[in-house]
Order: C-alpha cells, then structure tokens, then sequence
C-alpha cells in the first residue's frame, strides 16, 4: 500500500465580489425579493424589514452554503452586505 | 391519558410512539402557563410508562417538535419573568423563580430519566429553556437551519432549566464553554459535529426523521431498551441542584433585572446581541 497521498485539489478563492455576489442571490431566495433590488451596499435589516429571528436563519443558510461557522458576535453592528461578505470572506 | 389538547402543547399515543407536540405563539416561549401543561405531560408520561413492560400498545419512545415555524423553543419567556419579578418584593421575587425552577426541573428530569427512547426533533431557534428541553431528550434530530444557543449570559444570567449538567453530560468542556461563555448560536452540522445531534435532517424533515428513529426503536424489547438507557445517562441530580442554587444566586443581583429590562423593552432588530 502506498503511503503516498494525492496532491489535493485546490477550490479556487472567491473573490470579495463573488461572495457578495452570492449573499445577494442566496438573500433574494430566501427572503423572497427580486434580486435586482439588493444591492451589496444596502442595510439589510432596512431593506428587508427583518427581525432577529430571520437575521439567524439567513446566518444559518450562509454558513451552510459557504460551508463555515460564523460566530453571531462577528455580526454585532454589520448591516450591509459588504461588509458580511468581508466577515464571511474572512472565513473562507 | 394517551392525547390531550391544551393551549401552549398537545400529545398523542399512537401505534407505541407519544407524540409531544409543543405550539405556542410566537416559539414556544416557556411560560407558567406552558409549564402547568409540561407537568400534565410528565404525569401522563410516568402513567403511560409504568405499566410499559406489560401493556403491548404501550410506548417504546417519545418525540418532542414544535409546530411553530420559527423553531422548536425560544426559551423561557423572559418577558413574563420580568413583569412578574417588576410586581414583587425582592424576597418574593427569588422565591418565586426557585419555585418556577424547581417544578421545571421535575418535568425535565421525569423526561430525561422516562425509560422510553426519547427524541427531541428539532428546527429553527432552540434556544435556552428550548435547547434544555431537547437535552433532556436521548436524541436530538436537528433539521439543516436550527441554531442551538445559551444567551443566558447575555442578560446576566446563567442556564437554569438544568442544561449545564446535561451539556456536561453528554459533550466535552470545551463545547460546553464555548456555548456558555460566549454565548453564541451555532448551527446544525456543528452540533452534529460535537455530538449534540445524532442526526441532521433537511429543511423541514427533522420530524419525518425522527419518526423514523422511533420506528426502528420499537423494534426492540422495551425493558432492554429502558435498562440500556438507564446505564448509560445517569441524571446529574447533584449537578442539576447546584445549578438551582447558583441561579437564584445570581439572580438577585440587580444587573439580571436591567437586563431583562432592556431584553424586553428593545426594538433593536438583534436584541440578543449584547
């Protein structure tokens, strides 16, 4: 049996504006709003009117996407989109 | 008694599965009322289970869900406990919350130690009380968008519906710190990672699954089935009466009630963020 292992693969980075890019999309699909109207710089709590409760669940469907954690305290005082992605890309 | 509809939880017994359902608006707040229900519940658990051995069409596990979407419990209801603390007198107020306390802990400690298999199936917030609800539970079911939590610390306060024991019991001390300490929510493959859930299930299926688990559950000999359990989940009762006591230690300080106070009275759309 060798013991050599296989070079991994590597996933290639996500740029900062791909991540948002994709916070945007998964943010439209689960609160249900037309995409065009998010934009990385928006105050997500304005723009979607959303409660404590709902600000957990979108943590927990970016955590799962992106396959990481998140610790909700990193979030305390984020409100755009932009700046997520810089907590999230932080992760990655 | 093998059904029973009441405002904040409802049960069933069927086909040897009790069925727990939790539904009070808004997530299952525990309050007074939903823990005058909880002892009907626990009564009738030690009732149905009593006679298990001998009566064939009695239960070989139990399952806990909510049917409120927002999740499976919030916790305790927080805004209750402040209204009510604001109308006694300091000594009245501790008196009343040990009491509080003391018939939780009954409840919890009549389900962890059921010798039925237990299944707590769970989605969404499960959060302090709520979260010491499911660990009573032998299993937890965790559909992919639950968030476990203890924000205790953040209003001042420590866990005090006996999960600091039951944490320590099942899990490493290093999860168990970082779950009080800092008091953050993680998520379901988290918990699933650590150990805290045995299963995780998808959007909206942690029923579906845990149904499942009790089918397979009652293939087996129930007696074999409750001493097995009995062997390896002993009921920290020590740990669980010192928890008691540190609550209503900590409780009296007058930080516990301004945090209440600002928990209660916040608009602020992360509320739980200190």
């Amino acid at each position: 049996m060798s013991c050599a292992t296989r070079p991994q693969k590597e996933m290639p980075m996500r740029t900062l504006e791909q991540t948002t890019d994709e916070i945007l999309n998964l943010t439209a699909t689960h609160f249900k709003v037309p995409r065009a109207e998010l934009a990385p710089n928006d105050d997500f709590f304005k723009k979607l009117g959303i409660d404590s409760l709902q600000a957990l669940e979108l943590l927990t469907r970016l955590e799962n996407h992106f396959g990481i954690e998140l610790p909700d305290y990193e979030l305390q005082g984020v409100t755009d989109f932009r700046t997520l992605a810089n907590r999230i890309q932080s992760r990655l | 008694m093998k059904s029973f509809k009441g405002r904040t939880i409802s049960w069933e017994l069927a086909d040897g599965v009790l069925e727990l359902e939790l539904h009070r608006e808004p997530c299952n707040e525990i309050s007074s009322t939903m823990l005058e229900e909880l002892e009907k519940f626990a009564a009738a658990l030690e009732a149905l289970t009593s006679h298990a051995s001998a009566a064939p069409e009695g239960p070989s596990a139990l399952i806990i869900h909510s049917a409120r979407k927002e999740g499976f419990s919030a916790g305790a209801d927080l805004r209750e406990l402040y209204h009510r603390s604001q109308e006694l007198a300091a000594s009245a107020r501790l008196a009343s919350v040990r009491k509080f306390l003391e018939r939780i802990h009954r409840v919890m400690n009549t389900i962890d130690a059921s010798p039925l298999t237990t299944i707590a199936a769970v989605h969404g917030v499960c959060f302090g009380g709520g979260f010491e609800l499911a660990l009573a539970c032998d299993l937890i079911v965790a559909d992919k968008m639950t968030r476990f939590c203890f924000p205790e610390l953040r209003l001042g306060l420590i866990p005090g519906f006996g999960g600091i024991p039951r944490l320590k019991r099942d899990l490493g001390n290093g999860v168990v710190r970082d779950l009080l300490l800092t008091g953050r929510s993680i998520n379901a493959t988290k918990a699933l990672a650590v150990g805290l859930a045995c299963q995780v299930a998808a959007e909206g299926e942690a029923l579906r699954v845990a149904r499942s688990t009790a089918a397979q559950v009652r293939k087996f000999d129930r007696a074999t089935s409750a001493a097995a359990k009995q062997f390896i989940k002993p009921i920290p009762h020590k740990e669980l009466q010192r928890e008691i006591e540190i609550f209503c230690e900590v409780f009296t300080r007058p930080a516990v009630m301004e945090g209440l106070r600002k928990f209660v009275e916040s608009t602020d759309a992360l509320p739980y963020l200190p």
